[in-house]
């Protein structure tokens, strides 16, 4: 077949894969729930090689025509540099998850016909090269995830959770569906949903700046944008952890999805420098606020969603980044931005789900996902503790792993910011800049407190030692996703050449030149960071001192009682001393919540001792709350309340106070279209 | 398209001058204040609306606007004005006078509204031809005014005048616009018919109750703001 005519192999590939994923959904649905996972798995696999294919070998073609949708006009698929870097993601998550799903034991049957239909739907929006589709897929995946998050809905949280998560993805669709219609070009006789005919009348002016609120309103509360990120913590710490790993290594990437889409690629380039202030702006203040939050929530489920808000915020600065650097005709630095981006995009995906899925192992192994009630599991679940380290190494960004890499590469275009824009632009950025540097120490040691409180020490409760190791395929999706979370670290100039197409299309040039298999410069011919060679290094001074420790080690080992902090004298019936007196979670985040938590969480402490003759124990009362929760969703529940008790009135008015009301509605109406006439 | 309705034409003036005659009647159903001259005024509207349309029929040279005629002169001119009078007499209200707001007040709304439908109709709708346009305002202020005239009364008998008014002005403007169906004005017609025997069954049910025709006792039913 010519390559020019036809939608090529790829995308026809493709484009069956999400069909397959949709009937799926019917299978697992009819009761073959052990077959619909196989299956995914297998397409999910299928699709993550039909992806890679075309990233070595394809080129974006002609669009895909699929009867299906609109009358007359279906829908359009098309593959494309930057589509395809994300499906990659979405397709190797979507196999980990699957794999992962089938480790159940029958606790997730009541919505397991929504898993493959939430991959498909997420591969529809991909995929999609109408406005139409796009939305479609979008609202699908939404409906898909609620419908997931609700699997345990018999607890009243996991219920009030999903439907804060419902509301928002509502508001989602109320500010992205006009974006979508503004962005459309209107033409009297025939209307043109097709990307290609929105990328042929860029938006301007008031339609531009109505497009980029909506966008970021209605994409960035998907995607956990603070200050719109308030339904993600409760809603992945609700869903089942396989779903968990795919709402925050995949849809929240999704969503970014499309604001690169649209703000990049349908916008066009000819927009203001200040388009990026927004998205750098939140970007910083989710980064800190996400990650502070990780050390202060007692969930782990709620720590890695957390730890989502901060990473989606540090992709959302390189994001805007990109976008001024590229208004200000600055495209070497736009390309770093963006590559620092896409690569923070594949090596969060891929360290995020695979926390998730230990995260999931530890509550299908221990019981729980309280912080204060793990512990020790190192020792009864090593598989999981290995893949465990290796994801919070990434989480905390120690070289050489893939977080290190992307936030080195995203630090180096904020550094080589200052270049942009006036000075209050470049205020701005080097405010950023101390911001995102704040957010990486505190991501860092919201890792710590994880792996240290949660998986080293000993056990705090008798659960909790009697852990054991999750089943077969899920650990070996862990071990998957850890491996390709090595390989994205030690190789991020191969993860930078599969985004080498979506830089081109959407900065206009590729980081050729700046980055090799084995090496990344910010600037051509500067030096850069090779990733194999300092894990050569790290790994020869490792090698070194296990040699100088050995040498210097007596032979044999004892076992003696520890540092006694936090241990009190061990009673006679607990002789190495009670494990709930071990420094917990709560205990390591104590100095950052004093320290931050009490200015911009507004964190408190109680303590509540008992009177002189009471008998009841002391308490400790810690609460905090998110800023965003206080002063944007209270405000606006009560404005809501306040209003619903206006409209309320209008139920009670008389018949004739009624019609009146009608009476001046029309007039007004008349009026609206006499002055209109005159303008 | 007929060359009859062009401006200045006999076809013309008359078509337009029965489209004000209707609009004229309306400002009386607005002022008048008792019951028994504002249900002749709307069997007069009625009446004037059914020589329109068979004028209308006539230019055209379209035979179901006759039927739309008929249906308003028998129905609408003769049987409900007949039926409500019969209400008025049995209930022993035809002496009681009923306006909520002043004559002055309702009138100065009433011109007002008619401007503002002008104002809405004229230059919207430059294109099409000027009877159809002049037509379109007519009934628009017909409309406005039988929904003013619905809100400025407190009986029900007078809001339901003011109701069936206002379907006189929805006909108003389908006989004046050229090829539309007969089925709406059937419908149409037929719904009005279901209405009046609905407010009919209405009024002898307050009457048992209230003893009045006043709706403000229907508040009470409604329910009230908690």
């Amino acid at each position: 077949m010519s390559p020019d005519a036809s939608p090529g192999f790829w995308l026809t590939g493709l484009a069956i894969v999400a069909g397959v994923l949709f009937v799926l959904g019917l299978l697992a649905a009819a009761g073959r729930v052990r077959a619909a996972y196989w299956a995914t798995l297998a397409v999910c696999a299928a699709g993550a090689v039909l992806d890679l294919g075309f990233l070595a070998a394809g080129h974006a073609g002609p669009p895909l025509s699929v009867p299906i949708g609109l009358p007359g006009a279906g829908i359009q698929l098309a593959l494309d540099g930057i589509s395809a870097f994300f499906l990659l993601l979405l397709m190797l998550i979507g196999a980990a998850a699957a794999a992962t799903a089938l480790d159940d034991h029958g606790h997730y049957n009541s919505t397991a016909a929504l898993l493959p239909v939430f991959i498909g739907a997420m591969t529809l929006s991909l995929l999609a090269a109408d406005a139409f589709s796009l939305v479609l897929g979008f609202e699908a995946m939404s409906l898909a995830s609620f419908g997931l998050v609700l699997t345990n809905h018999t607890d009243p949280p996991v219920r009030s959770a999903a439907l804060l998560y419902l509301g928002m993805a509502a508001l989602g669709a109320a500010c992205l569906i006009p974006a979508m219609a503004l962005l459309v070009h209107l033409e009297p006789g025939a209307v043109d949903l097709s990307f290609a005919a929105i990328r042929e009348h860029p938006p301007q002016g008031w339609r531009a700046i109505a497009i980029l609120v909506l966008v970021l309103i209605g994409a960035g509360s998907k995607a956990g944008l603070a200050p719109l990120h308030v339904w993600l913590p409760p809603a992945h710490a609700a869903a089942p952890s396989h779903v968990s790993a795919l709402m925050s290594g995949a849809m929240t990437k999704v969503a970014l999805y499309v604001i690169v889409r649209m703000l990049f690629d349908l916008c066009g380039p000819a927009q203001p420098i200040w388009w990026g202030v927004p998205l750098m702006a939140l970007g910083a203040m989710g980064a800190v606020l996400g990650a502070l939050r990780a050390n202060i929530e007692g969930d782990i489920t709620a720590v890695r969603a957390c730890s989502t808000v901060e990473n989606i915020g540090l992709i959302a600065v390189g994001l805007g980044l990109a976008l001024a650097a590229r208004s200000a005709d600055l495209p070497a630095l736009a390309a770093l931005a963006m590559g620092g981006a896409l690569l923070h995009v594949m090596a969060h995906g891929l360290f995020k789900s695979l926390l998730f899925l230990g995260a999931g192992a530890a509550l299908h192994g221990a019981g729980t996902r309280a912080l204060e009630r793990l512990g020790g599991l190192i020792h009864r679940m090593p598989v999981t503790t290995g893949c465990m380290l290796v994801g919070a190494a990434c989480l905390a960004a120690l070289p050489p792993t893939s977080g290190f890499a992307s936030e080195w590469t995203l630090f180096q275009a904020v550094l080589a910011g200052p270049r942009i824009g006036g000075v209050a632009l470049q205020t701005l950025i080097c405010v950023v800049a101390l911001l995102m540097a704040l957010a990486a120490a505190l991501a860092a040691a919201a890792a710590v407190r994880l792996i240290g409180v949660g998986f080293l020490g000993r056990p705090r409760t008798p659960r909790t030692a009697a852990a054991h190791e999750v089943g077969y395929a899920a650990q070996l999706a862990m071990l998957a996703m850890a491996l390709l979370c090595l390989l994205a670290g030690l190789f991020p100039g191969a993860v930078l050449a599969a985004a080498a197409a979506g830089l081109k299309q959407t900065v206009g040039l590729t980081m050729a030149g700046r980055s090799s298999l084995l090496l990344v410069t910010p600037q051509a011919g500067s030096p850069g960071y090779a990733a194999p060679a300092i894990a050569a290094l790290l790994g020869l001074a490792l090698a070194g001192v296990v040699w100088v420790v050995r040498r210097r080690a007596t032979g044999g080992s004892r076992r003696g009682p520890a540092w006694d902090c936090g241990f009190g004298p061990p009673p006679a019936w607990l002789p190495f001393g009670d494990p709930i007196t071990q420094y917990g979670g709560a205990s390591f985040g104590q100095p950052l919540r004093r320290a931050l938590g009490v200015a911009l969480l507004g964190a408190f402490e109680l303590v509540d001792m008992p009177e002189p003759g009471q008998t009841r124990a002391a308490r400790l009362i810690v609460r905090s709350k998110d800023p965003a929760s206080a002063l944007l969703f209270k405000p606006v529940a009560r404005w809501r309340d306040a209003l619903s008790g206006y409209a309320d009135h209008l139920q009670f008015l008389t018949i004739r106070r009624t019609l009146s009301v009608i009476f001046g509605v029309v007039v007004l109406f008349l009026l609206a279209v006499v002055l209109l006439e005159q303008l | 398209m007929t060359p009859h309705l062009a401006y200045g034409a006999f076809s013309y003036d008359l078509a337009h001058l029965l489209g004000a005659a209707v609009l004229v009647l309306s400002f009386g159903l607005l002022y008048q204040r008792r019951l028994t001259s504002i249900i002749a005024i709307y069997a007069l509207q009625s009446v004037v609306l059914a020589i329109a349309a068979t004028w209308q029929g006539w230019v055209q040279d379209s035979a179901h606007l006759y039927v739309t005629a008929l249906i308003a002169l028998c129905a609408k001119g003769v049987a409900i004005p007949l039926a409500l009078r019969n209400i008025v007499f049995r209930l022993r209200i035809e002496r009681s006078v009923d306006a909520a707001l002043g004559v002055f007040p309702s009138m100065a709304l009433g011109v007002a509204v008619a401007t503002l439908s002008i104002l809405v109709v004229l230059p919207n709708t430059i294109e099409s031809e000027t009877l159809t346009r002049e037509d379109l305002a007519l009934a628009l202020s017909v409309v406005m005014l039988g929904l003013l005239s619905m809100i400025t009364r407190r009986s029900a008998l007078t809001q339901v005048i003011g109701f069936m008014s206002m379907e006189n002005g929805l006909i108003l403007a389908a006989v004046g616009l050229p090829g539309m169906p007969l089925i709406v004005e059937l419908s149409v017609a037929v719904l009005v018919m279901l209405a009046f025997v609905v407010f009919g069954v209405f009024f002898f049910r307050i009457r048992d109750q209230f003893d009045s025709l006043d709706v403000s006792h229907l508040d009470r039913v409604g329910g009230t703001h908690k």
